[in-house]
C-alpha cells in the first residue's frame, strides 16, 4: 500500500492548477484586448475585408458664360481599374491584360508600383478613356480576369483650338507633391484636379463628391451582395463673367499673334474676355498628357502654358504715359508743363530721342501725339518718388488678385526698390525713361487693364475677376479674396478736371493726328493709348533679347468706350508687334463687336427672322487626347456635329459649309447679339440624334444627348 | 485490484456534463462555419464522431488502466512500427506523410494515439520512480521513452504533434519528483538544444520557421504566412463584447478566416459569440480542467494520479497553443482545439483519455 500523500505533494498538484488558471487568464486578457479593446479597429478591418468601395465619380462642374452658354462640358468616358483579388496571380495575367487593353506589360506594372504603395486595396487605374472594343475585352473576361474593373467617369471636354484655354485652364492628375498639401487632402492619388486657370482656382466647388456603389465580396472577390449606394454629388456648375462674343472677337483679333489680350467691364472687374497666345489644346490633358507633348510644351520658346494676361511682365512703353498724366496732373506739374520737342531733349547729359518733332506740346496734346520729350520732362520735374506713389496707387507693381492662379506682380521702380533689389542708390537719369515706360518698368496686361480702366473711371478701381460674384458661397468668396491678395478694389479719387484732360487726351489718340487714328470707329467714343515698348533695354532689371525678329518692339495699346466710365477697356499686348498702332486695330476690332451687340441689347433688336443656315456654337469642341481629325470617332464629339440619320461611319454636318470642317470648328456667328433670342432659335432646331455606333455605350448617347440641349443654334445672315 | 466490478454510480457525470456542452457548442459552431462552403453538413459528422467517443469513453472505462499500464510495453512497441510505416507508406497529403490509409476508405492518424500511448508510458515510467532519488539514467531514459516517437512524428513532419507530447514528459518529471537542480541543468540543456536546432536550420523546414515567426509580425506579409494570423485577428476582434451572432460573422462566412471548423474553430467562435462566448468556453474548460485534477487528486495510486494529470497536461498545452494561435500570441502550428475543432481523430482521442480519467476516478476507493 502505498501512501501517495507522501510521494506526491498535494502542493504539485495545486501548482498544475495555477498554471492552467494562469494560462487561462492569459489567453483571456487576449481576447479582452482583441474584442473589447481593438473592437473598433477590427471591426473596421472586417469591414474592409467585404466591402469593396467602386467609387461613382463626380463630374466636374461645368463652365458656363455670363449668359449662360456652354463653354466647358464633360463627356462619358470608360476607365479600367485594377482590383486587388486575394491570392491571385497577377503576373500570369499581364500579358494577356495587356493584349487585351493595348498597353505594355511594363505599363501596367508601373501603374501597379505607383499605386500599389499607396493603398493597399484601392483600385489602381490602369488605363483611361478605354476604346469600346478594350471595353468589350473586359466584359468577354469578366470570369477570366475578375480583378479588372470597369468605371464610367465624366471627362473634360474643353472648347476646340485653345478658345479661352489659359483663363479656363486644364485637369490633370493630382501630382505628388499637390497631394502633400492640406487643400488637396480630398484627394487620393490618380484623382483628376484642376491644375491651371479657373479649374485650379475654383477646383473646390468644380470637382463635387464622389460616391461609391459598395458591394459585398468574399475572400475570393466573389460579389456577395450589395450594401449600398452613395450617389456622387456633381460639381458646381459655374457662370464666368466671360461673354463668348466677345471672347471670339478678341481670339479672332489676335490670331496666331504673340502676346495677350484682355476685355474688362471697368465698373465691376469682370472680365469679359481674355486672350493668350500662343495656345494650347486642354483636351490633351483631359485624358493623360502624353510625354512627347508635355515636352514640347514646356520646352516651346513662346511658352503656351504660360497666361500672359497675367503672367507676362514687360516694360508697358508709351501706355505707361496715361499713369505718368495722372501723376503730373494730380501733382499740379502738368498743368503748367509746355515743352518744345525738337525730337528728344538731353537730360543728366544724356541725349533721349523722341519719335518726332511735336513743337510744342503740353498735357492736351502731349498724349494723343505720345510725346515724349514731354514726358522725359514730366518724369524729371515730378521724380521717381512721386510717380512710384501714384503708380503704387493704380496697382501698378502689385499683383491685382485675379481670381486665377499663379499671377505676377511686376515691377515698378522707386528708390527702395534700388536699394532693397541691388543694394545701390536711385540715379535721376534713370527716372527719365520710366517717364515712358521703359526702364525697369515692367506690367502685366491685367495690371494695366485694371489701372486704366480706374483712371477713366475717375478713380475707382476694380479687383478683376472671371467668375460672376453671385456664383460663389459667401464664405467662399472671402476665402478667394484672402487666397489672392493683391491691390483688389480701390479708390483713388481722381480730380475731375484731370479726369477729363486724360480721357480726352486718350480720345484724341484714336482721331485725328493721334497715334492710333487709323483705329477710329466712327461713331463709337473710342479712346485709348498706344505702346511702343522696345525689348532691348540697357537699363537694369530687364533682360536683353537678342535675335533679329525678338529685337522688334513690343506693340501695347490700351483702349476704352467711351472715354469717361466706359464699359469696356480693352488691354493689348502683341509681343513683337512693332508698332503700337497695331494692336489698336486689334482692340477696336473687340470694342466695336462689344458696342454694337450693346446697341443691339438696348435697343432690344431682333435679330433678323431668316433662320438658316444654322451655325452651331457649341461645336467648338475637339476630342481630348486625339488628333484633330480623330475627333470624330469619339461618341460624344460626333453627336455636337453629325446630322440626324443612321449613319454608321461619321459624316460631316449636313448643314455645314464644308466637309473639312469635321469635328466641329466654331463658326463665328455674324451676329449672335441677342441671347434670348438665340436661345429660341436654338430651341426650334430640329433635334440630331447622334448616330450610334454598335459598340457606343448607351450613357454615351444619354449624355451625348444632354450635350447637345445647350447648343446654340444662331441665325447666321 | 483488478477485474474488480464498479457501478456507473462512480462515473464522473458532472465532467461528462460539461465535456458534453462544450460539443454541443462545437457542433453549433462547425454548422455555422460551414454552411455556404463546401464542407456543408460537417457538424452531423461531428456528431457522429462525438456519439462514437462516447461509446469508445464508456468502454475504455470499463477496462481498468492497470491492464492498460501492464500492456503498456507492448502497444508502445506497435505504436514505434505504426509511426515507421506511416514514414514508409503513409499518403502524402499537402506534402507531410501523416495518414495510413485503412481498408473502408479510413485514414488513420497514429500521431494522435500515440498521445494516448505516451500518456499511459510515463505514467507506468514515472510511478515507479516517485519516492526515489531520480538519476541522471532514470531521466534520460524518460527523455528517450517520449522523444523517440517525438522524432518520428517529427520526421513527417508535423511539427504541432510533436510538441503536443513534450508536456506529457514535463508533467511526468515533475510530478515524478525530478530534483530542483537536475530540472535547472535540465531546463538549460533544452534551451540551448532548441536555440540551437533553430538556427542550425537543419531540423526545421524553412516554412516551418517562417509559420513559428509570422504570428510575431502579421502585417509584414499579410498575403503569405501573415494572412492566416491577420485574419484570424480579425475574426476575434471583428466580435467586439457580444459577438456578430450564429452565422453572422462576416469573417468566417466570407470565407476570410481559414480552416474555421477546425484549427480556426475558436476565431469562428469568438467573431460570433464575441469575448462573453469566448471567454464562457474557456471557462468550461477551465471547470473541465480542474476536475480532471481533483480526480487526479483521488486516484487509488500513483500510475492513476500521473495517468489523468497527462491528460490535463495534453488538454491545456493544446488550449492555450491552439487560442494562444487564435489571438496572435502564439505562431501557427495545426494544433486543434480539443473538444472544439472538428475532426475524429482528436474527438477519439479526447474521449479515449477521458475514458481512462474515468477508470481512474471509478477506481478511486480501490486500497
Amino acid at each position: 500500500m502505498l501512501n501517495r500523500e507522501q510521494e506526491i505533494p498535494a502542493a504539485k498538484l495545486s501548482v498544475v492548477q495555477y498554471v492552467v488558471l494562469a494560462v487561462l487568464l492569459v489567453l483571456i486578457a487576449g481576447l479582452w484586448r482583441l474584442q473589447i479593446v481593438g473592437k473598433d479597429n477590427y471591426r473596421a478591418l472586417a469591414q474592409a475585408n467585404r466591402v469593396r468601395k467602386v467609387p461613382i465619380l463626380a463630374p466636374r462642374g461645368r463652365l458656363l458664360d455670363r449668359e449662360g452658354r456652354l463653354i466647358v462640358d464633360n463627356y462619358p468616358s470608360v476607365s479600367a481599374f485594377l482590383v486587388h483579388e486575394q491570392g491571385r496571380d497577377l503576373d500570369a495575367d499581364l500579358p494577356v491584360i495587356a493584349r487585351g487593353l493595348n498597353m505594355g506589360i511594363d505599363q501596367i506594372q508601373a501603374a501597379i508600383k505607383k499605386y500599389g504603395i499607396s493603398a493597399k486595396y484601392q483600385p489602381i487605374p490602369l488605363k483611361q478613356d478605354i476604346t469600346p472594343d478594350e471595353q468589350e475585352f473586359i466584359e468577354a473576361h469578366r470570369d477570366a480576369l475578375p480583378e479588372l474593373e470597369l468605371i464610367n467617369e465624366q471627362r473634360r471636354l474643353y472648347p476646340r483650338d485653345g478658345f479661352a484655354a489659359h483663363l479656363i485652364g486644364y485637369v490633370g492628375e493630382v501630382s505628388e507633391d499637390m497631394l502633400q498639401q492640406s487643400q488637396y487632402a480630398y484627394y487620393e492619388p490618380g484623382d483628376v484636379v484642376g491644375r491651371s486657370g479657373v479649374e485650379e482656382t475654383y477646383d473646390q466647388l468644380l470637382r463635387g463628391t464622389d460616391g461609391s456603389h459598395d458591394v459585398l465580396v468574399d475572400s475570393h472577390g466573389r460579389e456577395v451582395g450589395v450594401l449600398g449606394n452613395e450617389p456622387a454629388v456633381p460639381g458646381k456648375d459655374l457662370k464666368l463673367s466671360v461673354d463668348l462674343d466677345i471672347q471670339r472677337a478678341a481670339e479672332n483679333a489676335m490670331g496666331d499673334r504673340n502676346g495677350a489680350m484682355i476685355a474688362m467691364d471697368p465698373h465691376t472687374g469682370e472680365i469679359l474676355a481674355m486672350v493668350s497666345r500662343p495656345v494650347f489644346d486642354p483636351n490633351r490633358f483631359a485624358v493623360r498628357i502624353g510625354r512627347d507633348d508635355w515636352n514640347k510644351l514646356m520646352t516651346d520658346p513662346n511658352h503656351p502654358l504660360l497666361n500672359k494676361a497675367i503672367q507676362a511682365q514687360l516694360a508697358p512703353g508709351s501706355t505707361f504715359k496715361v499713369i505718368m498724366s495722372v501723376a503730373g496732373l494730380e501733382e499740379n506739374v502738368a498743368q503748367t508743363l509746355k515743352v518744345n520737342c525738337q525730337g528728344g531733349a538731353s537730360f543728366y547729359g544724356r541725349f533721349f530721342a523722341c519719335d518726332a518733332h511735336h513743337g510744342n506740346v503740353d498735357i492736351r496734346n502731349a498724349l494723343p501725339f505720345s510725346c515724349d520729350t514731354y514726358y522725359y520732362t514730366l518724369a524729371q520735374r515730378l521724380g521717381i518718388t512721386k510717380i512710384a506713389d501714384w503708380a503704387h496707387k493704380m496697382g501698378i507693381g502689385k499683383k491685382t488678385g485675379i481670381d486665377l492662379p499663379n499671377e505676377v506682380a511686376g515691377t515698378m521702380p522707386s528708390e527702395e526698390w534700388a536699394m532693397r533689389n541691388y543694394h545701390r542708390k536711385w540715379y535721376a537719369g534713370e527716372t527719365i525713361s520710366v517717364g515712358i515706360g521703359q526702364g525697369a518698368v515692367a506690367l502685366t496686361p491685367i495690371q494695366l487693364a485694371r489701372a486704366i480702366g480706374g483712371i477713366t473711371s475717375g478713380g475707382d478701381f476694380q479687383r478683376p475677376h472671371v467668375v460672376m460674384s453671385n456664383q460663389l458661397p459667401a464664405q467662399y468668396e472671402q476665402a478667394m479674396l484672402e487666397s489672392f491678395p493683391g491691390s483688389g478694389a480701390t479708390e483713388v479719387r481722381l480730380d475731375p478736371a484731370a479726369w477729363q484732360t486724360i480721357t480726352d487726351g486718350m480720345a484724341d489718340t484714336t482721331t485725328g493726328s493721334g497715334t492710333a487714328h487709323a483705329s477710329h470707329l466712327e461713331g463709337i467714343d473710342f479712346a485709348g493709348k498706344t505702346g511702343t515698348a522696345q525689348v532691348l533695354n540697357h537699363s537694369f532689371g530687364a533682360k536683353s533679347v537678342s535675335s533679329n525678329i525678338a529685337g522688334r518692339a513690343n506693340a501695347w495699346f490700351v483702349g476704352v468706350a467711351p472715354r469717361r466710365n466706359p464699359d469696356i477697356v480693352v488691354v493689348v499686348l502683341w509681343e513683337h508687334g512693332g508698332w503700337g498702332a497695331g494692336s489698336a486695330h486689334l482692340a477696336a476690332q473687340v470694342i466695336e463687336t462689344f458696342v454694337d451687340k450693346q446697341r443691339r441689347l438696348e435697343h432690344n433688336l431682333q435679330a433678323p427672322p431668316k433662320a438658316a443656315p444654322l451655325v452651331e456654337v457649341g461645336a467648338i469642341y475637339s476630342a481630348p487626347g486625339e488628333q484633330d481629325g480623330a475627333a470624330n470617332n469619339k461618341p460624344s464629339a460626333k453627336s455636337l456635329s453629325t446630322p440626324v440619320g443612321p449613319a454608321e461611319k461619321p459624316a460631316p454636318p449636313a448643314g455645314s459649309p464644308t466637309a473639312g470642317m469635321h469635328g466641329g470648328h466654331f463658326f463665328v456667328p455674324v451676329h449672335p447679339w441677342n441671347a434670348a433670342r438665340a436661345a429660341s432659335v436654338a430651341a426650334t432646331v430640329p433635334t440630331r440624334k447622334p448616330s450610334s455606333r454598335q459598340s457606343a455605350p448607351q450613357e454615351g448617347l444619354a449624355m451625348a444627348a444632354s450635350l447637345h440641349a445647350p447648343v446654340i443654334g444662331v441665325p447666321a445672315r | 485490484m483488478k477485474g474488480r466490478l464498479f457501478s456507473f454510480r462512480d462515473f464522473d457525470w458532472t465532467l461528462l456534463g460539461f465535456v458534453l456542452i462544450l460539443s454541443m457548442l462545437s457542433v453549433l459552431e462547425i454548422y455555422s462555419a460551414t454552411m455556404h462552403t463546401k464542407f456543408v453538413g460537417f457538424e452531423k459528422t461531428q456528431t457522429l464522431w462525438l456519439l462514437g467517443g462516447m461509446v469508445v469513453m464508456f468502454v475504455v472505462s470499463r477496462i481498468d488502466y492497470h491492464v492498460l499500464l501492464d500492456a503498456i510495453p507492448w502497444i508502445y512497441g506497435f505504436c514505434l512500427v505504426s509511426l515507421v510505416a506511416v514514414l514508409a507508406v503513409g499518403s502524402k497529403v499537402l506534402g507531410a506523410r501523416r495518414w495510413i490509409k485503412l481498408p473502408g476508405g479510413i485514414h488513420f492518424q497514429p500521431s494522435e494515439w500515440v498521445k494516448i500511448v505516451l500518456i499511459i508510458a510515463v505514467a507506468r515510467y514515472f510511478a515507479r520512480l516517485i519516492g526515489k532519488n531520480m538519476t541522471w539514467g532514470d531521466i534520460g531514459k524518460g527523455i528517450a521513452l517520449v522523444a523517440v516517437p517525438m522524432l518520428l512524428v517529427l520526421k513527417q513532419p508535423d511539427l504541432g504533434t510533436a510538441l503536443t507530447y513534450s508536456p506529457i514528459l514535463l508533467v511526468g518529471l515533475f510530478l515524478g519528483g525530478i530534483p530542483w537542480k537536475k530540472a535547472a541543468i535540465l531546463a538549460v540543456v533544452g534551451l540551448t538544444l532548441v536555440g540551437g536546432i533553430w538556427s542550425s536550420g537543419k531540423v526545421l523546414k524553412p516554412y516551418q520557421k517562417a509559420r513559428l515567426t509570422s504570428f510575431l509580425n502579421p502585417d509584414n506579409d499579410p498575403k503569405g504566412s501573415g494572412y492566416q494570423i491577420r485574419q484570424s485577428l480579425i475574426a476575434v476582434g471583428d466580435g467586439g463584447m457580444l459577438g456578430r451572432g450564429v452565422a453572422k460573422g462576416t469573417q468566417t462566412q466570407g470565407d476570410f478566416l481559414p480552416i474555421p471548423y477546425t484549427d480556426f474553430i475558436f476565431a469562428a467562435w469568438s467573431e460570433e459569440h464575441g469575448f462573453i462566448g469566448a471567454v464562457a468556453v474557456l471557462l468550461l474548460y477551465f471547470l473541465i480542467l480542474m476536475r480532471l485534477i481533483q480526480n487526479a487528486q483521488t486516484a487509488a495510486d500513483l500510475s492513476g494520479t500521473l495517468l489523468v494529470m497527462g491528460v490535463v497536461a495534453v488538454l491545456i498545452f493544446q488550449i492555450a497553443v491552439n487560442v494562444g494561435m487564435v489571438i496572435g500570441f502564439m505562431p501557427v502550428t495545426g494544433i486543434p482545439l480539443p473538444l472544439m475543432s472538428y475532426g475524429g481523430s482528436s474527438v477519439l482521442f479526447t474521449f479515449l483519455a477521458l475514458g481512462m480519467v474515468m477508470n481512474v476516478r471509478m477506481n478511486r476507493f480501490v486500497n
